[in-house]
């Protein structure tokens, strides 16, 4: 049902773009929506950032699957159970860069009666081919987005086009950002278990993604537009001089359309695991609850009464009956 | 907020990043490469109508590619005159390369690796 839904949502964001830029509202879709959409990203973006920093962290979780720092002679796993600010710096390091929580995701197995494990890379794999390569389409755009180009976007593109296939040049990010997106989807279709827990809220992204992906890819090789009119307009959104070329192409506003969804979602969904991962407690807390008080934020105050000041209190009464006390006076 | 500093740092740096277009570009007036003289429904060489040349000139020299390198057909009829087709001979012969294509390339981000062996500087300016 979920995957039904967020497919025909996708679907009529791409009637809706198509019907727009049909009916010439490339004002609406050119500009006024893609800006608008910038604004949202950026304002939900802050605002659930902040959300998440205002929440206090009652515990200090230490949910980690190494040794944590102990005796001298027990082997410490510095990196899987870190007890210092660097150590952590290490291993949101590698959960970012290397998704090093994916890779030892399991398998489940019954034999004999009895449950059994095994390494199961695919959807590590899957999701870092995933990630890396829409990072680097990510970058690859801001040929549309900078005058002169950089010398660095440029070679970006030349590498992602090392093989020098076809006119124009095979992008390899874009196809492995297509095929990766799949498999992420087909995973959640055909896996029984993900396929119990998945939402709409799981198959809308992928679905978007993969429409953007498509558009992008139909636009570059199969129906052309008029690259230098859309970086006429794209140069314009970025020095606030907007313009709006006629006869980019239609495809365009429905590759631009799905963009300025994705990035006015963006903030409101389970994307937000860009600015959620540098803030999950069981990753970013050192463990060294034994070596440093973590107090919970809102704990009350309690009002103490130490041994000494009761020692204090009760001294003579204490010495008269025979207690031993720790100070004579 | 807790940890204020460091998450605050975070975003400053991320709001930096995502609105990096928007501050580079600032003031910035931007120049068109190139205005189409021609009409574009007239037909362009290769049977293509000039307003479309922009987004498809690059599928013309794929398909003049193949046609030479497999079919051995190395010319072209165009408004009477023989054209042979090729980059350096062809297009070349009409339009020039720093000025035509290469403002249009420079400006799109785009860098053909045709030129590669195609065209060397040391054949001086076509
Ligand atoms: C009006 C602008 C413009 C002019 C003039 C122009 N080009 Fe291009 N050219 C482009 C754009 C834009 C692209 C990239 C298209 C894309 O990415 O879909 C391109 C791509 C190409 C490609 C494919 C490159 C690749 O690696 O993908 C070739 C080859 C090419 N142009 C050759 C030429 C030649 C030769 C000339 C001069 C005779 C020329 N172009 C003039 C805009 C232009
Ligand atoms: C017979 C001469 C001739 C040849 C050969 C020729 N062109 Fe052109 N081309 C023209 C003319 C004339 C125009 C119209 C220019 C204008 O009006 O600014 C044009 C326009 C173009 C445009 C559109 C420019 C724009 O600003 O929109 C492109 C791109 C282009 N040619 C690429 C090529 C390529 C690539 C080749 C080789 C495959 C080629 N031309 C071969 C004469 C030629
Ligand atoms: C590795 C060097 C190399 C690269 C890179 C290269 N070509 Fe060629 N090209 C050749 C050779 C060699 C021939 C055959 C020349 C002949 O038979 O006259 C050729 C022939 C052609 C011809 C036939 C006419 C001519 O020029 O002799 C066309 C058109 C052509 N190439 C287009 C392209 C385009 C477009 C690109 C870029 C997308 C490209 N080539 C990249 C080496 C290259």
């Amino acid at each position: 049902m979920g995957m039904i839904f967020s497919l025909v949502a996708v679907i009529v964001l791409v009637a809706i773009a198509f019907m727009g830029a049909k009916q010439n509202l490339l004002g609406l879709f050119g500009v006024a929506i893609p800006y608008l959409a910038v604004l949202v990203f950026i304002a939900g973006f802050i605002r659930k950032v902040i959300k998440w920093g205002q929440s206090p962290v009652p515990f200090h979780i230490p949910t980690t699957c190494g040794q944590q720092k102990s005796l001298p002679w027990i082997k410490h796993s510095s990196l899987d159970n870190p007890s210092t600010t660097l150590g952590v710096v290490g291993r949101m390091a590698l959960e970012v860069l290397l998704f090093r929580s994916l890779f030892r995701n399991l398998k489940t197995d019954m034999s004999d009666g009895r449950a059994v494990y095994g390494s199961n890379k695919w959807l590590w794999l899957g999701s870092i081919a995933f990630h890396v390569t829409f990072v680097v389409v990510f970058i690859r755009h801001l040929r549309f987005f900078m005058e002169p180009v950089p010398t660095w976007v440029n070679a970006i593109d030349a590498a992602d086009g090392f093989l020098q296939v076809g006119v124009p040049h095979l992008l390899i990010t874009g196809v492995v950002l297509l095929a990766a997106a799949t498999y992420l989807l087909l995973r959640r279709i055909f896996n029984a278990q993900v396929k119990y827990i998945s939402l709409p809220a799981d198959y809308f992204p992928l679905f978007l993604i993969i429409g953007i992906a498509v558009s992008g890819i139909l636009m570059r090789y199969f129906i052309k537009v008029d690259i230098i009119k859309v970086k006429e307009l794209t140069m314009g959104l970025a020095t606030f001089h907007t313009t709006v070329p006629d006869g980019i192409g239609v495809i365009f506003f429905v590759h631009l359309f799905l963009i300025s969804v994705f990035f006015a979602y963006f903030p409101f969904s389970k994307l937000m695991h860009l600015g959620g991962v540098f803030l999950s407690p069981t990753r970013n807390l050192a463990n060294n609850s034994r070596a440093v008080r973590h107090v919970n934020p809102w704990n009350p105050k309690v009002k103490l009464h130490t041994y000494e000041e009761y020692e204090d209190e009760f001294r003579e009464v204490m010495k008269s009956e025979g207690i031993p006390v720790e100070k004579e006076s | 907020m807790y940890n204020g500093g460091k998450i605050i740092a975070g975003l400053i740096i991320f709001i930096a990043l995502v609105t990096f277009p928007f501050y580079t570009n600032m003031g910035k007036t931007i120049e068109k490469p190139a205005d189409l003289a021609a009409a574009p429904d007239e037909l362009h060489i290769g049977d293509l109508p000039i307003g479309q040349m922009r987004a498809e000139h690059m599928m013309l020299l794929d398909k003049w590619r193949d046609e030479v390198v497999r079919g051995g057909q190395r010319y072209i009829t165009y408004d009477g005159d023989e054209y042979e087709k090729s980059i350096q001979n062809g297009c070349l012969a009409c339009h020039s390369k720093q000025e035509f294509c290469g403002k249009c390339h420079n400006f799109a981000g785009v860098n053909p690796y045709c030129w590669n062996c195609h065209y060397s500087e040391e054949e001086g300016l076509l």
